[in-house]
């Protein structure tokens, strides 16, 4: 209490907090992701209802999975996770060169996903008919990797964000490799994300009888 | 938040200067005034929801009524619902998590002051869109639809002569929107989409000041403030962040979904293309339900701190009635088919969803025996916060009593779509979180202005709207046990229903008397109300360490905590036989405080004001209102328009460091001055 009235042992401005000692930053962007795995979770319920669901018209998104070219897509992606490790490990080494080309690694790896489903929807559309309006199992899909497409686009827009801010001369400060943790968070979330959907959506779904 | 500038920073705008007026309030990042904004809207919103309320009632006092056609009536009980919950309920809670949190953990400021903003921001321009539809949207009648032939005339809501036609732009698939009635097929025109997407906004908003209230209570709590000495408001805000955290995803989804049916021809919910209506339900439910959590346990947090405070002993069972709410949080994600017993789900999920919600009275139940603990042999003082509070343990009582007869499934088959329902949840939501919210505003109008409210007129207001409350909504227990139907806008005269409507549309009209009572109220407090001083109800919690009006610092010292309760023992002692005793120099201690908070002793680092929140939130209905035009040209346009606004506004954003390298030291002389009364309210 004598602290508190006189407050002598405080400091002006910013005074001492009980804390997680984990930055806001980095616990806020926890937090978003663990409500994202909810975002995720209700779109995957849905694609996994209409999908067992037999009778529709129209044909179903399991019967034209192309499982060879989506497995070089998600190994593309898997190795994108990778080559984010090895930026942060970069910077933190305060290795600006192999930050710079590991965040651009970073990024087309993950265009390079896009451009593949960008291809994948074009072809069922055109080449098997399958539209978001022809079942509510199409429906479900293209809403699912849909989503999931806009998250790997803005995870790359961050990105090549950084890549820039890294091709200045005087490259990233330490301030910003807090920034850099934060894109990684959320791009490991994001592939996370795409090996469930892998598994559940591509691998192990069957036609409904 | 102390780094230097290597050096000068550009960024779209130059920084904002103006500390009143208009601009103020658009660029402040501080949390009371961010708090202050939600509360009026709110309020607003509250007044806009009565009066749509009261137009449903004249239209029910009479049998076979023409005040209102049918779709007239659809439209106002659909944005009766909606404006209530998400446009009221919600943001007062918002409003009162903005203000009040940091101030009862002891901080200066929020995680995240500009995302702050930013939230208030995407719900304000949120609630503007989804009442813009009154002028934008259409809701047609369906057209050929098989089975509606007969009563088509009736179902446009301009329909009639004498009714109310700006109603024909308004929503009208109720506030749960069920599929498909408000899908494509049935609801075509705009209104809906504005609907759907209007709450896709605000949910954004809400998610957003989530994710910031967490991060708050986990990282910014004074010194000393461990998580077991948290005020209770401040340990139901932080069940409701995890609630709104892990129940938006799937209302987004869910409103997404209805999106694509309607706007780009997806088949989520449509039975002729194999969609599935129930599936909505289950998604909106499993929303829901947390959602009617949401609702009432930010006045839990509140009722728990007003009852102590004037019944002058410690909460009874503090830890006991943090962990109901916890429990009663994780319970609230397990029952939400309990909406949907007449949907045809199976037997077992009868069962299964039926015990489930019965479980949640026991969390419940703790609750209500520890607020009663807490007055019970206490030195109760019946001030207007207390009569609010003691409002709310009743009334709330008597709505979950109801709410348990829900949960026996055959009983729930009776009363589903009657007005034994709507009894149920006005008990709960009216009776319970709105005088909780009336409890929380008369309490901590001091904290607003350094004045207090008239006693004299709040009793009248509280008496006013016992009355009218129980008048309203008693009868409707048994107009629905008699089979009154909701969401129907005529009944026959010989069905002898029409004399308890008539009680129920004048118990309606005495609580809006009641309303506008505390409105005048609270205008001529704010400038002729007693002075408050430091500490007016001898409270409890740290918040009232800080003087009053706020100061914009909040804490000139923030306050290092020892134990719950922590403000109360600095002026108390226990005597020889254990009991409280006021401290002989307690009024010593107070004038010390309120000397030590009003005066820095060095210029406090706040994080400067912004206009970047304001322009990434007004990008975003733009967006939106492409989407629902997204066929035209002028809708791609809108899209174009709006996510360059955003994405430029969030450029600027990211590159406009929080707070001015040394702008406080620069002036020196130019301080945080004690705000006089008037300069603390919106003007």
């Amino acid at each position: 209490m004598t602290d508190l009235v006189h407050g002598e042992a405080v400091d002006h401005g910013h005074p001492e907090h009980e804390s997680t000692e984990v930055d806001n930053r980095k616990l806020g962007m926890w937090v978003f992701l663990s409500s994202e795995f909810l975002f995720f979770g209700a779109l995957i319920s849905n694609y996994l209802i209409y999908s067992n669901r037999g009778g529709f018209e129209g044909v179903y998104p399991a019967a034209i999975y192309d499982i060879p070219f989506t497995s070089v897509s998600s190994f593309v992606l898997l190795m994108s996770s990778l080559t984010m490790v090895l930026a942060h490990n970069a910077l933190s080494r305060g290795d600006q060169n192999g930050t710079k080309t590991w965040l651009f690694a970073t990024a087309s790896l993950g265009a390079v996903f896009l451009g593949g489903q960008v291809f994948e929807f074009t072809e069922f559309i055109v080449e098997y008919d399958m539209a978001l309006t022809t079942n509510p199992a199409a429906s479900a899909f293209y809403v699912l990797t849909g989503f999931h497409g806009i998250h790997v686009a803005i995870g790359v827009i961050m990105l090549l964000s950084l890549w820039g801010l890294a091709r200045r001369k005087e490259g990233l400060s330490e301030k910003a490799g807090l920034n850099l943790e934060l894109v990684g968070l959320y791009w490991h979330f994001v592939d996370i994300i795409w090996i469930v959907i892998f598994t559940v959506v591509y691998l192990l779904s069957t036609v409904p009888s | 938040m102390t780094a230097t500038a290597e050096r000068p920073q550009t960024t779209i705008f130059s920084r904002p200067k103006s500390t009143t007026g208009f601009w103020s309030w658009v660029t402040t990042v501080d949390h009371k005034k961010i708090g202050i904004m939600y509360g009026y809207a709110a309020f607003a919103f509250f007044v806009l929801g009565g009066v749509e309320a009261l137009l449903l009632r004249i239209q029910l006092t009479q049998a076979n009524s023409e005040f209102l056609t049918a779709g007239a009536y659809n439209a106002l009980f659909t944005m009766h619902g909606t404006t209530m919950i998400f446009l009221f309920v919600m943001p007062v809670g918002a409003a009162f998590m903005n203000y009040l949190l940091p101030l009862l953990i002891g901080a200066r400021d929020v995680a995240f002051p500009r995302l702050n903003a930013l939230s208030w921001w995407i719900f304000f321009f949120g609630g503007i869109f989804l009442y813009s539809t009154f002028i934008f949207g259409t809701s047609v009648p369906p057209v050929g639809v098989d089975g509606l032939g007969g009563i088509d005339g009736n179902l446009a809501a301009g329909g009639g002569p004498g009714s109310f036609n700006f109603l024909a732009s308004s929503p009208d698939g109720g506030w749960f929107g069920y599929q498909p009635n408000a899908g494509p097929l049935y609801s075509p025109g705009t209104a809906m989409d504005y609907w759907a997407l209007g709450l896709q906004i605000l949910g954004l908003a809400s998610l957003i000041s989530s994710i910031n209230f967490i991060v708050t209570v986990f990282n910014m709590r004074a010194k000393g403030m461990r998580l077991l000495r948290m005020p209770v408001f401040a340990w139901m805000s932080t069940v409701v962040a995890f609630l709104l955290l892990f129940s938006l995803p799937i209302i987004a989804i869910a409103l997404f979904m209805v999106t694509a049916d309607r706007q780009f021809g997806a088949l989520f919910f449509a039975p002729t293309g194999g969609g599935d209506p129930i599936l909505w339900q289950h998604l909106f439910w499993l929303f829901g339900h947390p959602e009617v959590y949401i609702l009432i346990l930010p006045a839990m947090g509140i009722v728990s701190e007003v009852l102590p405070v004037f019944s002058r002993k410690p909460l009874f069972g503090y830890s006991a009635v943090v962990f109901a709410g916890a429990a009663i949080a994780f319970l609230g994600f397990g029952v939400w088919a309990h909406h949907m017993f007449a949907s045809g789900i199976t037997p077992v999920a009868q069962a299964a969803f039926g015990l489930a919600t019965m479980t949640i009275a026991i969390p419940t139940g703790i609750k209500i025996f520890n607020w009663l603990g807490t007055m019970w042999m206490g030195r109760i003082r019946l001030t207007t916060p207390l009569l609010f509070a003691i409002g709310f343990v009743a009334m709330f009582t008597i709505g979950g009593l109801s709410g348990v007869t829900h949960s026996i499934v055959p009983s729930d088959w009776q009363q589903t779509d009657t007005y034994y329902i709507v009894a149920h949840f006005h008990y709960v939501l009216f009776g319970g979180a709105v005088f909780g919210i009336f409890a929380g505003l008369y309490y901590w109008f001091p904290k607003l202005t350094g004045r207090v409210m008239s006693e004299k007129l709040g009793k009248t207001q509280f008496w006013l709207m016992i009355i009218g409350f129980n008048l309203t909504f008693a009868p409707m227990h048994w107009l629905g046990l008699q089979g009154m139907v909701r969401r129907t806008w005529k009944y026959a005269p010989e069905t002898g229903l029409e004399p308890w409507n008539v009680a129920v549309t004048i118990g309606a009209f005495i609580i809006a008397l009641a309303i506008a009572v505390f409105m005048f109220n609270w205008y001529t407090s704010k400038r002729r109300g007693r002075l408050s001083g430091l500490d007016p109800w001898d409270a409890r919690t740290v918040e009232w360490m800080s003087p009053n009006p706020t100061p914009e610092y909040n804490f000139a010292v923030p306050p290092v905590v020892e134990r719950l309760d922590h403000f109360w023992h600095l002026k108390y002692d226990e005597d020889e036989e254990g009991r409280a005793a006021a401290k002989p120099d307690m009024d010593q201690i107070l004038s010390d405080i309120e000397e030590e908070q009003l005066n820095p002793r060095a210029p406090i680092h706040l994080p400067n004001p912004s206009y970047f929140p304001f322009f990434v939130a007004l990008g975003i209905p733009v967006i939106f209102y492409g989407i629902i035009y997204h066929t035209t040209m002028w809708g791609k346009a809108l899209i174009v328009l709006g996510v360059l606004i955003t994405l430029s506004s969030l450029i600027g954003w990211s590159t406009e460091p929080l707070e001015e390298p040394h702008s406080e030291h620069a002036d020196p002389d130019e301080g945080y001055a004690h705000e006089p009364a008037e300069e603390v309210m919106p003007s």
